[in-house]
């Protein structure tokens, strides 16, 4: 009875244990009510994917269902309804996978503990203990009278169940004895041990004596594995397989003798993901069966999809853009908004001969063109071309073109990132630079050629004046002489030694006298040359024989600076008239237009640097008495009484009269070096070191009219004609210039000026060339002094 | 009083000009955004008047755009698109980093697209505009039809570029606009007028393509402007095609054999088109769409009867070009380069064909009796004693290809084998030049450009100025190319080459001492009249008490171009400060130009020396080889 009974509750305890389990794992899958759908779920994918192995009617539901949904992916049909919509879905599902999967795990995880707990030598040990204390108490009672033997049989497969579903709590003992958990001594002293189910008093069992013990001892056999049960206070008799156990246990080895400690370890529990869990207990019936809601879903879809609502989508051809009449008409343009003043990109330059595959031989390059082009691989944009000329025999044999890309590409950036603007193109040639003034032809006569040429000299010329009636020409030059030259035949009538160098000539304008004022070093010399009319020359020499009577007193600054000198008869002889002694060299002499005054310039003198001298007083005055400058030049104006000074850098104009200045013309430039006015009066030309002449119109402004540089080195002295529009400079690159320079009569007009000829005749000669020039008075000749000691005249 | 003080650059330039830098501030875009939004809207930078005062006073040199400019891309839609291309591109990474391929797939297949039909109209107004900015449009789109798929440039814009470009093609040839054609060294320019407008292309020669090193072409930014001139050529193109009735995406007249079944439609028609080689389909058949205009003569219409006269004239060659090869059979050996040939001779109304095998769209056989000239361009493997006529059952690789001439025999096809340079420089020569220069196997005359403009006082080789006035042309080179070619007669033909050199190098000699020429015919005169009876006539005239004969004053060419020369450097002199450097930098480069001109003319003339002597070697060896073998 008892043994059906242990056996019974063996089976039921492992029912139940089993069952446990299935709870705990129910509980752990989540509050889900389809967890068991959800996981099909997961794997649906898979399945759908690989050929489900499966064949149940809920898996082969799933994957149909599943087939709809995964067809979206494989593109062989798919929906037009709402993409996004259908997309979400999607995506929530992909996300219930992932977190189902997870889920899945964690349950796999907590069963794995439990299995190991179940196997781990830890509740060996306890159950190993167990027994032992069972065995402990049979030993104490060993001495126990055994009248019933009740036959407890326990195989092994039994002790290995009870092993197996073995639980600490005392529940599930097999209990006969109602008492429970207390100390049995409490018995002691009644007949009974406690109760059973009915209530009845499960008595004790008879106790023998210690001889009984003694006999049993003796007698029986099985007395040394007789134990008492202290529950019923029955003997009993433990079998070979318990014995067997105690004796395992007490050996401390392992309590089963079947069992393999050495076998191998199979890794149930890896970190691989099975295609089939582990799972101990069969599939849920949910499983077997289609889930509605996933019909629903379906049929709606299947509903949709007769209806026509939903149709497959069309494969995406792209057959690029789509082109139509974008504009109406050729040139019609239509009102938008545009891009501000557009500037379109310019053309490329169409190629050249040398851009041919077969150009003409002399395009391509020689060795030095070559070495050229390869030396200016730093600078490609200094190149000729920019590319190296080839030549090919055929068109079968032209490679393609290295850098073509690379030349797209950069026209590509000039388009994109190259600023633009508007630049105007000058569409004219050189020539429409050049001003159109008359052609010379039509403005002689002018001197076109050098006729004549006055030697005689022995060094350079520094200064030539013509007689005004331009019979007779005198110069004045480094050799210490004045000579006078007949004009038409270049004869040298005379020759005056004045022992100085000679800095300047001029002649007297007055056609009264016949006289050459002429300045060497200190000196300033009046000579009769004794040349033209006799009676002049006669005359001349009775007016300078005797000085007038000196009634004026000199003042003393005068005084130092200049001293009127009568001359021996000898110097008389020679010509000489009178010698006016300056305290400095004195570099310039002029005449006033009536033949009365001269002015003579020291540019050393400082504040006397300008002395104006009168011949028929024999007196002499000093206008200014401050120093503006260095002076260059004097001269007086051909009219009005009015006096031009040269500085450095400026002319000033005095009143003479109203003893002021009126005006200061500015030169813009270094150095002038001459200065001449025009016989009208209102013009002035002024010749500088810095290559320029400079045109001044007097009642214009203060500033050069016209700028004129046409001379390549400096200008040494300018001239005008008295009679014809014509004016000349003398440079030091040996060339005269003649120009024409017409002044009108109507104000509104302004000066014409054309440059004619340039007449260069004189030699080289120690960086010198032309040092002074001079018009003749009546014809259209000029004449030249120069650094090769000759004067030349050009008609 | 007077308000509040103006300061500096709120004004006038420094306010119309923005940097950069501020661009992409106002527009809130990255610089590569920037980038191609530029491209595409056709945004540059400006050249300020004065750059110190449209940088507000910052020194250096900055890029800048017209502010109206940048405020006219503020409202373009294209930017939200851009900045969706960003997002795009931002999830598909994501997409990608998460290995989410399907959500990918999904992004990518939705990707946002750029249309830019709006822009096309934006940035050309008229069709006329269009059309004028043709040339980088059409030159990069030839060169990206030729590319493969690389990095940048998908396989799609290529082959969008090669339909495209095609089909301009088909409408260069249907309407005859190709007006001259040059073969470079870089490729093949054509020059075509469309609408009025002179529109010039370059197609690059074959295997362009090569890979270019990341520093020195960035693909992205040619792809940008291909993709937008793709769409201007398309519009232009469906514009084009309507004004000449015909079908826009193009289609055929006989497309019916079944050369190829296999091959699906599209494929086969895209091939058709690159054949060039079928007439295209017209919306209205029968009428010609555009019939010549007949220019009407109004003399009082222009004031310049010459201008007139010469506009017709043009008309008149331009009338004649067009029609240059008709009736003219063309077949294209294996060797020549295809598209550029089929491309020119049906422009100018041949018929050409190819070997079937080569390529679709062949449309007769080599075996043609009608063939009239068949291109080559190989070299001449043996010397043929002298043209013998050549049977066509020769098959062709083992024929030798010779000059084929029969006499005018109606019955019996002339054939002649020549080069391709004869096709290009016939149409740039607008008529059908002398074949004997372009022989197979013959050394060809120099390829000229037809672009060098004539009024500018470059070098002009002789050979060019032989095109320009084709009467000496014909007399200096006529008996030149006899000599190099025919065999038979060219003993003779050196003899008369030798008189001709002695002739030339006698009007050499002449040319070179002008003044004695020009002294001689007085002197000539004068010993003429006065061999003996000189003292009598002297006689008589002193009797007869006349004036005496005045010498002729002899004016010095030479001392007149000094004198002259000389007073226009007085007149230099004259120029005004202001534009004497200017003039000085004109002079300098007419100066540079005339050296070049002169060291070409050099460079000619000892090229020809040499040759000269080379040929006279040649003779003399020939000769004293003769002399020894007799």
């Amino acid at each position: 009875m008892v043994d059906i009974d242990f056996t019974n509750t063996a089976v039921d305890e492992a029912a139940e244990d089993s069952s446990d389990v299935d709870d705990g794992d129910d509980l752990e899958e989540g509050e889900s009510s389809d967890g068991e759908k959800d996981m099909g779920f997961s794997v649906g994918d898979e399945w759908s994917e690989d050929d489900s192995n499966e064949t149940d009617g809920e898996n082969e539901v799933s994957t149909s269902g599943y087939g709809v949904e995964g067809s979206d992916e494989s593109d062989e049909l798919s929906f037009e309804e709402d993409d996004t919509n259908d997309e979400d879905d999607d995506e929530e599902v992909g996300e219930n996978n992932s977190l189902e999967s997870g889920q899945g795990e964690h349950s796999r995880l907590k069963k794995k503990d439990l299995k190991k707990k179940s196997t781990s030598p830890l509740d060996k040990n306890i159950e190993g203990k167990n027994i032992l204390k069972k065995q402990i108490t049979h030993k104490s009672e060993i001495e126990a009278e055994h009248v019933e033997k009740p036959e407890i049989k326990i195989d092994e497969a039994k002790v290995a169940e009870v092993g197996e579903y073995k639980s600490d709590s005392s529940d599930e003992e097999d209990i006969r004895n109602t008492v429970g958990n207390i100390p049995m001594k409490w018995y002691d002293e009644y007949k009974h041990l406690g109760y059973d189910w009915d209530g009845k008093k499960i008595l004790k069992p008879p106790q023998g004596d210690a001889l009984d013990n003694f006999l049993k001892r003796m007698e029986d056999p099985n007395f040394w594995r007789t134990v008492k049960d202290p529950q019923t206070g029955q003997d009993v008799i433990l079998c070979d397989a318990d014995v067997d156990l105690i004796q395992r246990i007490q050996s401390q080895k392992v309590p089963d003798a079947e069992f393999d400690e050495y076998a191998p370890w199979i890794e149930w529990f890896s970190s691989e993901v099975m295609k089939m869990p582990v799972r101990k207990f069969p599939e849920h019936k949910r499983s077997f069966l289609p889930s509605r809601s996933e019909k629903q879903k379906v049929s709606r879809i299947v509903h949709a999809i007769k209806m026509g609502w939903i149709k497959p989508r069309e494969k995406k051809v792209d057959t690029g853009p789509k082109f139509y009449m974008l504009w109406q008409s050729d040139d019609s343009a239509e009102q938008m908004r545009r891009i501000h003043n557009h500037i379109p990109a310019p053309k490329r330059n169409l190629p050249g001969h040398a851009e041919s595959y077969n150009p003409p031989a002399e395009y391509l390059f020689d060795k030095r063109e070559l070495k050229q082009w390869r030396k200016l691989k730093a600078t490609p944009w200094k190149r000729k071309l920019h590319f190296i000329p080839e030549k090919h025999s055929c068109l079968r044999e032209v490679p393609a073109y290295k850098r073509y890309i690379r030349e797209r590409f950069l026209r590509c950036l000039d388009l994109y990132l190259c600023p633009r603007a508007r630049k105007m193109k000058l569409m004219i040639e050189p020539e429409d630079l050049v001003p159109q003034l008359p052609s010379p032809q039509d403005l002689q006569p002018f001197p076109t050629t050098q006729s004549l040429v006055y030697e005689g000299h022995t060094d350079l010329v520094r200064s030539v004046t013509v007689e005004p009636r331009g019979q007779y020409l005198a110069s004045g030059s480094d050799d210490l002489t004045v000579k006078i030259w007949e004009v038409a035949t270049t004869r040298c009538v005379r020759t005056i030694a004045v022992g100085g160098v000679v800095r300047s000539v001029s002649w007297c304008p007055n056609q009264a006298l016949s006289l050459i004022a002429v300045a060497a070093d200190r000196k300033v010399l009046l000579i009769n040359p004794h040349v033209g009319d006799r009676l002049v020359v006669s005359k001349t020499d009775t007016l300078l024989r005797d000085p007038p009577p000196q009634d004026v007193i000199v003042p003393e600054r005068v005084k130092t600076s200049v001293q009127w000198e009568e001359v021996s008869d000898e110097l008389w002889d020679t010509g000489v008239c009178v010698i006016i002694n300056h305290f400095k060299e004195v570099k310039q002499v002029t005449w006033h237009g009536r033949g009365d005054y001269f002015a003579t310039v020291m540019p050393e003198g400082q504040n006397r640097s300008v002395l104006i001298h009168q011949l028929s007083k024999r007196r002499s005055q000093l206008p200014f008495s401050r120093a503006k400058g260095l002076v260059q030049c004097v001269l007086f104006h051909p009219i009005r009484p009015i006096f031009f000074v040269a500085t450095q850098k400026h002319v000033r104009v005095y009143d003479l009269v109203k003893q002021e200045m009126i005006k200061k013309l500015m030169s813009n430039s270094k150095w002038i070096s001459s200065i001449a006015v025009h016989p009208g009066g209102d013009n002035v030309l002024v010749g500088t070191y810095d290559r320029k002449m400079l045109w001044f119109d007097l009642d214009l402004s203060t500033k050069p009219y016209q700028t004129l540089r046409l001379h390549g080195t400096a200008v040494r002295n300018v001239a005008y004609h008295t009679r014809y529009p014509l004016f000349a400079s003398g440079s030091d690159d040996r060339s005269v210039i003649i120009c024409h320079g017409m002044v009108y009569n109507d104000l509104l007009q302004n000066p014409l000026i054309v440059p004619l000829k340039r007449l260069s005749y004189h030699e080289p000669k120690n960086d010198f060339g032309v040092l002074d020039l001079v018009f003749h008075p009546t014809q259209p000749w000029v004449f030249s002094s120069g650094g090769d000691h000759t004067v030349r005249l050009y008609t | 009083m007077g308000g509040l003080r103006q300061k500096k650059y709120q004004s006038g330039e420094g306010t119309r000009y923005v940097t950069r830098k501020t661009a992409l501030k106002l527009l809130q875009l990255s610089l590569k955004n920037f980038r191609t939004l530029c491209i595409l809207k056709g945004i540059y930078p400006r050249e300020p008047r004065h750059r110190k005062k449209a940088q507000q006073g910052a020194t250096g040199i900055k890029t800048l755009y017209y502010k109206k400019d940048i405020q006219f891309l503020m409202h373009e839609p294209m930017i939200w698109k851009l900045r969706e291309m960003k997002i795009f591109a931002k999830k598909v990474k994501r997409a990608r980093a998460l290995r989410d391929f399907r959500l990918m797939k999904r992004i990518v297949r939705n990707h946002p697209k750029l249309t830019l039909d709006h822009i096309v109209k934006e940035r050309y107004p008229t069709f006329i505009d269009a059309i004028r900015d043709l040339d980088d449009c059409l030159t990069l789109c030839f060169l990206f039809s030729t590319f493969p798929s690389i990095r940048h440039v998908p396989r799609d814009q290529s082959a969008l570029c090669r339909r495209l470009t095609v089909e301009f093609l088909h409408w260069v040839i249907a309407a005859r606009a190709l007006r001259k054609v040059f073969i470079s060294i870089k490729g093949y320019y054509y020059q075509a007028e469309i609408k009025g407008q002179i529109v010039t292309w370059i197609v690059p020669h074959h295997f362009s393509f090569e890979p270019q090193a990341r520093e020195e072409v960035d693909f992205k930014v040619m792809s940008t402007f291909v993709d937008f001139y793709t769409i201007v050529l398309g519009f232009v193109n469906f514009r084009l095609y309507q004004s000449f009735n015909l079908i826009y995406p193009p289609k055929f007249q006989g497309f019916s054999d079944c050369e190829k079944e296999l091959v699906d439609e599209r494929q086969y028609v895209s091939e058709r088109i690159a054949a060039l080689n079928v007439p295209l389909v017209q919306t209205q058949t029968g009428e010609e769409a555009e019939p010549e205009v007949e220019i009407d003569e109004f003399p009082a219409c222009t004031d310049d009867p010459e201008k007139l006269e010469k506009a017709r004239l043009e008309m008149e060659r331009i009338k004649n070009l067009k029609t240059l090869f008709n009736g003219c059979k063309f077949y294209l050996n294996r060797e020549v380069p295809r598209e550029p040939l089929v491309f020119i001779i049906r422009c100018f109304g041949g018929e050409v064909s190819w070997n079937r095998l080569l390529f679709v769209g062949a449309s007769f056989d080599e075996n043609d009796d009608t063939i009239t000239h068949q291109i080559v361009d190989r070299p001449n493997v043996q010397k043929v004693p002298h043209p013998r006529p050549i049977t066509r059952q020769f098959h062709k690789y083992t024929l030798k290809l010779t000059l084929y001439i029969c006499t005018t025999g109606s019955t019996v096809t002339k054939q002649f084998y020549v080069q391709p340079q004869w096709v290009f420089d016939c149409v740039n020569a607008r008529q059908l030049l002398p074949m004997n220069k372009y022989f197979l196997g013959a050394t060809l005359p120099p390829h000229l450009s037809p672009f060098v403009d004539e009024t500018k006082d470059h070098y002009v080789p002789p050979e060019e100025k032989a095109m320009r006035d084709p009467k000496a042309a014909s007399e200096a080179s006529g008996d030149e190319g006899l000599s190099e070619d025919s065999d038979d007669d060219k003993e003779e033909d050196d003899e008369e080459a030798e008189v001709v050199d002695e002739s030339e190098t006698s009007d050499e000699d002449s040319a070179g001492d002008v003044e004695m020429k020009d002294d001689d015919p007085i002197e000539v005169e004068v010993k003429k009249n006065n061999p003996g009876d000189r003292e009598k006539k002297r006689l008589e005239k002193k009797k007869s008490m006349s004036v005496t004969v005045g010498t002729v004053t002899k004016e010095n060419p030479q001392e007149n171009a000094r004198l002259a020369k000389q007073e226009y450097r007085l007149r230099e002199k004259m120029i005004p400060r202001k534009y004497h450097k200017l003039y000085k930098s004109m002079m300098k480069g007419r100066m540079e130009r005339s050296k070049e001109a002169w060291l070409l003319r050099k460079k000619r003339r000892l090229n020809d020396e040499e040759k000269k002597m080379k040929q006279k070697a040649e003779r003399k060896q020939k000769l004293s080889a003769a002399v020894a073998s007799v």
